[in-house]
């Protein structure tokens, strides 16, 4: 398969790059170029909430990944998110040096508040941005790939496997939330300053953040679609369907399965790793069940298993919320409820298969 | 307005006082002469003990305990015409006033005309000395084991003493136990060897404090090995006797806490476990059942006992109806989806909190826990077990076995379970599928309810309570094996247990996240859970 057919047939995807490309132009211009007082001026609020759902658009893509190709509703995939965020929050929490509330060169002011005397061991190397961002790829890698590795080997499936990545997550949030874990406990990881020596507050790292994101989605898009329209791939969609009969005809199920996961696990700890500088916070809060699910709804809005749909469900659901959550608090919850069901009920096809549905409603 | 009461009040008591004193003046007390009188009001500290240890020599000087309580306590009083009083604090900055002779009570906001009895240590040490002596001299059992038993958290060679005066003509035989603790201590602190051998016998057998205290200042003190070794023997056997009571402690903590995992997973086990629809929605449910109980105290503050046993119906049928209306409106699209149920449960579950969050606040209410539930029930002096946590396991157990009867020998249950295993031919059979799914689900989220009414006396009600339990529920659930109530019953109990053997030694919360990890391995060991179903139900 060629680099061109690629993308061949993919129109929407094309699309979606080309917008991709089209705001990463736009953005910074109006964000650094247009004087503030114009019309076209966009505000850095909005750069920042922009970057923030093209990392969800990511997320939404890696679950899109293993659920709609695989057929694994992975309800922890919020795990491996917060992990990626987690190892960019130690990398920029120790490029504070003593610039912390206590002016402790060493420690992060959380440790010394704590009235530790050295840093933990798991601590060291992440004052290096290439050991950082290693571990951005493997924290979340590796847990996923032991974890698929016992799980898909004793052919845990459907329902039992959902829960048990809620229980993984679930698990994890439990022990961030203890100081003793070394992770900031309840509060987190949070009074960045800068990161690869651009201060965090400015602009232009702002915009630089933005664009790092729309990157790594559109390589995500990428390779997503690469992995979707190769023999893995289509392995992929035949275990989704009949995973007993993929097996006898002679396919290592496992194998597959454990690839794709452990990728996309991957693919939500970039995305994690992405958001934290942007929101200038991780905590265990972003282990709770409810976020992992909440993600999945994002999918279950776009339209599974397109991966454009992912991408559409992230960014409309994630800004309904934001509008929402700003004018009525109350009514979000009912309305994230409400979509839950009707999606589920009525439209099992998402946003995307709504316009397929039309079209043949049409023909 | 409290002004006003608290002047009414006054008033009150004031023309009470004068009726009284009409009536009685002038004999002061008929529980005590003038001259004693008199030296309460006034006399020394050393008057006061020399009173005090006169009083036991008197004929029917029992009746001076309430008294000498009092007293003891700091809060007599003498009134203006030399009546006796206890004087305590009541609400609203008044005071309680009691007149020990005629039993009235009163309350006031100003206790300046009073006199208060001035005790000091060594009064009050005779004081102490007095009331075991009177107490042991009671015809009721009760009064006299609590006598020697207060005396055993205390002991000295004054209450050796006085317990050496009354130990041969006490007939009661736990009584006389009591005692013989209290003397073996004495005998054993005296440093008679002679006396030793038998006290150090007699403690052995204890399990108070005290015993293994006197013990172990014996063995490091006395000079003969013999009975050193002796002694250390007794303590080894107290220590081995205390850690077998604490491990029972632990297992009751332990099955009180898995019966609450029951409680909160046994109505999955019937909607996930035997009609196979994943409920997220479960947590809200027992969440339902707990503001049930809390709706409930609320309309009827007055009978806040009974209001517990009206709630378990109640929670029942609002928590089977939501879940009967949740089956009809949602679920039963979904049959044969799980995943897509599990997406539109969630949805639900999301709706309901939030209903509850506006309707309620999202403020935790708390359900007041009836006085019937509470206090301890004293097995020894190292097992007290406390009423609530044995109420919650019976009740666990009852709630089980009335849904393994319905289960097993109702026409329901029957239907149930032909239903499970193969709908089609129980439709051909002329069973109401669809009637039967509403019921079935209604009567899993209605067990839910009732396991919140267990829950809304153990945590704090809010609209957070369902989402805490849901992943419990589940992995006792698919700890036990699906489709298997007795499963359930026994992976809750085990995970309780092991819950709290781990916490001592981890903490809680490590405590849990082991669990759940364990639970996560185990799953990949044995998928199916500890009781997997056989036969034909295993391949449906």
């Amino acid at each position: 398969m060629t680099r061109m057919s690629l993308l061949a047939d993919d129109v929407a995807g094309k699309r979606f790059l080309a917008i991709l490309a089209i705001l990463c132009v736009v953005v910074p211009v109006a964000n650094l170029l247009v004087p503030s007082d114009s019309a076209l001026h966009l505000s850095t609020y909005t750069v920042t909430l922009l970057g923030k759902y093209l990392c969800y658009a990511l997320l939404a893509i890696a679950a899109d990944l293993v659920w709609g190709y695989l057929g694994i509703l992975s309800l922890g995939h919020g795990a491996f998110f917060s992990l990626g965020g987690y190892a960019m929050g130690m990398y920029l929490m120790r490029q504070i040096g003593d610039r912390g509330v206590y002016g402790n060169p060493d420690l992060p002011d959380f440790m010394v508040f704590l009235n530790w005397s050295e840093l933990p061991w798991f601590w060291s190397g992440f004052d290096q941005f290439w050991f950082a961002m290693l571990m951005v790829v493997l924290v979340p890698g590796v847990l996923a790939y032991i974890f698929g590795f016992l799980a898909f080997r004793s052919r845990v499936t459907g329902v039992y496997l959902s829960i048990m990545t809620q229980a993984l997550t679930y698990a994890l949030m439990l022990a961030f939330f203890r100081n003793e874990m070394g992770f900031g406990g309840n509060n987190g990881l949070t009074d960045f300053k800068d990161l690869l020596g651009f201060s965090l507050q400015s602009d232009a790292t702002r915009v630089g953040l933005f664009m790092a994101s729309a990157l790594a989605l559109a390589l995500g898009y990428v390779l997503c679609r690469y992995i979707v329209q190769s023999r893995l791939g289509l392995v992929a969609v035949a275990v989704r369907d009949a995973e007993s009969r993929t097996r006898f005809i002679g396919y290592r199920v496992e194998h597959a399965k454990l690839w794709i996961f452990t990728f996309s696990a991957v693919l939500a700890g970039i995305a994690g790793a992405l958001y934290v500088p942007q929101v200038g916070i991780i905590n265990p809060n972003e282990f709770s069940p409810l976020n992992s699910i909440e993600l999945i709804v994002w999918v279950a809005v776009g339209g599974r298993a397109t991966l454009i749909g992912a991408v559409v469900g992230a960014v409309a659901v994630n800004y309904g919320k934001t509008v929402l959550t700003a004018a009525l608090p109350e009514v979000w919850l009912f309305v994230l409820g409400a979509l839950f069901v009707i999606v589920t009920v009525y439209f099992p096809q998402g946003l995307v298969g709504l316009k397929s549905m039309m079209m043949r409603a049409r023909a | 307005m409290s002004v006003l009461r608290k002047g009414r009040a006054g008033i009150y008591a004031a023309l009470l006082h004068i009726a009284l004193m009409l009536l009685f003046s002038p004999v002061h007390s008929a529980l005590m002469p003038d001259e004693d009188i008199a030296v309460l009001k006034e006399g020394s500290y050393g008057d006061k003990s020399d009173l005090v240890i006169s009083l036991p020599e008197r004929p029917g000087a029992v009746s001076l305990l309430p008294v000498l309580q009092v007293m003891l306590d700091g809060d007599l009083y003498l009134s203006a015409d030399e009546k006796l009083l206890s004087v305590t604090d009541a609400p609203a900055d008044q005071y309680l006033i009691i007149d020990i002779d005629a039993g009235t009570e009163s309350v006031v906001a100003e206790k300046g005309a009073l006199k208060r009895v001035r005790i000091n240590n060594s009064v009050r040490r005779i004081l102490r000395r007095t009331i075991a002596q009177l107490q042991l001299r009671s015809d009721d059992v009760g009064v006299r084991l609590a006598a020697v038993k207060q005396i055993i958290d205390k002991v000295d060679t004054d209450s050796v003493a006085i317990i050496r005066e009354y130990f041969p003509a006490e007939q009661d035989a736990d009584v006389r136990d009591a005692m013989a603790l209290v003397l073996a201590v004495g005998d054993l602190r005296s440093g008679d060897p002679a006396l030793a051998e038998a006290a150090i016998e007699t403690l052995s057998t204890s399990l108070e404090p005290v015993a293994l205290n006197t013990l172990q200042d014996f063995s490091e003190d006395t000079d003969s090995t013999l009975l050193a070794r002796q002694a250390e023997k007794a303590i080894e056997a107290i220590q081995g006797r205390v850690r077998v009571y604490e491990n029972l402690e632990t297992l009751y903590f332990g099955l009180s806490s898995g019966s609450v995992l029951v409680l909160a997973g046994i109505g999955l086990a019937i909607t996930f476990g035997v009609m196979g629809v994943i409920n997220m929605a479960h947590g809200e449910l027992i969440m339902l059942g707990a503001y049930t109980t809390y709706v409930i105290q609320q309309l009827m503050p007055e009978l806040i006992g009974i209001s517990i046993i009206i709630a378990i119906p109640a929670a029942f049928l609002v928590s089977g109806l939501a879940g009967i209306i949740m089956e009809r409106l949602v679920i039963r699209h979904l049959y044969g989806n799980p995943l897509e149920t599990l997406l539109a449960t969630f949805g639900i579950s999301l709706i309901l909190q939030q209903t509850v969050r506006t309707i309620f606040s999202p403020l935790n209410k708390s359900v007041i826990t009836p006085d019937w539930m509470s206090g301890l029930l004293e097995v020894n002096s190292v097992l007290a077990l406390t009423w609530n946590r044995l109420y919650i396991i019976v009740f666990c157990l009852i709630v089980f076995l009335a849904l393994v009867f319905v289960m097993k020998k109702t026409p329901l249950g029957l239907q149930v379970r032909a239903v499970s295993q193969n709908r089609n031919m129980a439709r051909a059979m002329g069973v109401r599928s669809q009637w039967v799914d509403a019921l079935t689900f209604g009567l899993g989220s209605g067990i839910a309810g009732v396991a919140g009414v267990a829950l809304s006396l153990i945590t704090n009600v809010g609209p957070n309570l369902g989402q805490a339990y849901i992943i419990d529920s589940f992995m006792v659930v698919v700890f036990g094996g699906v489709g298997n109530l007795l499963g359930t019953l026994f992976a809750g109990m085990s995970l309780g247990v092991m819950n709290k053997v781990l916490e001592p030694s981890v903490g809680a919360v490590l405590a849990k996240i082991l669990i759940l990890v364990f639970i996560i391995l185990f799953i990949q060991k044995r998928p199916q859970g500890l009781f997997p179903q056989r036969g034909r139900a295993a391949e449906g």
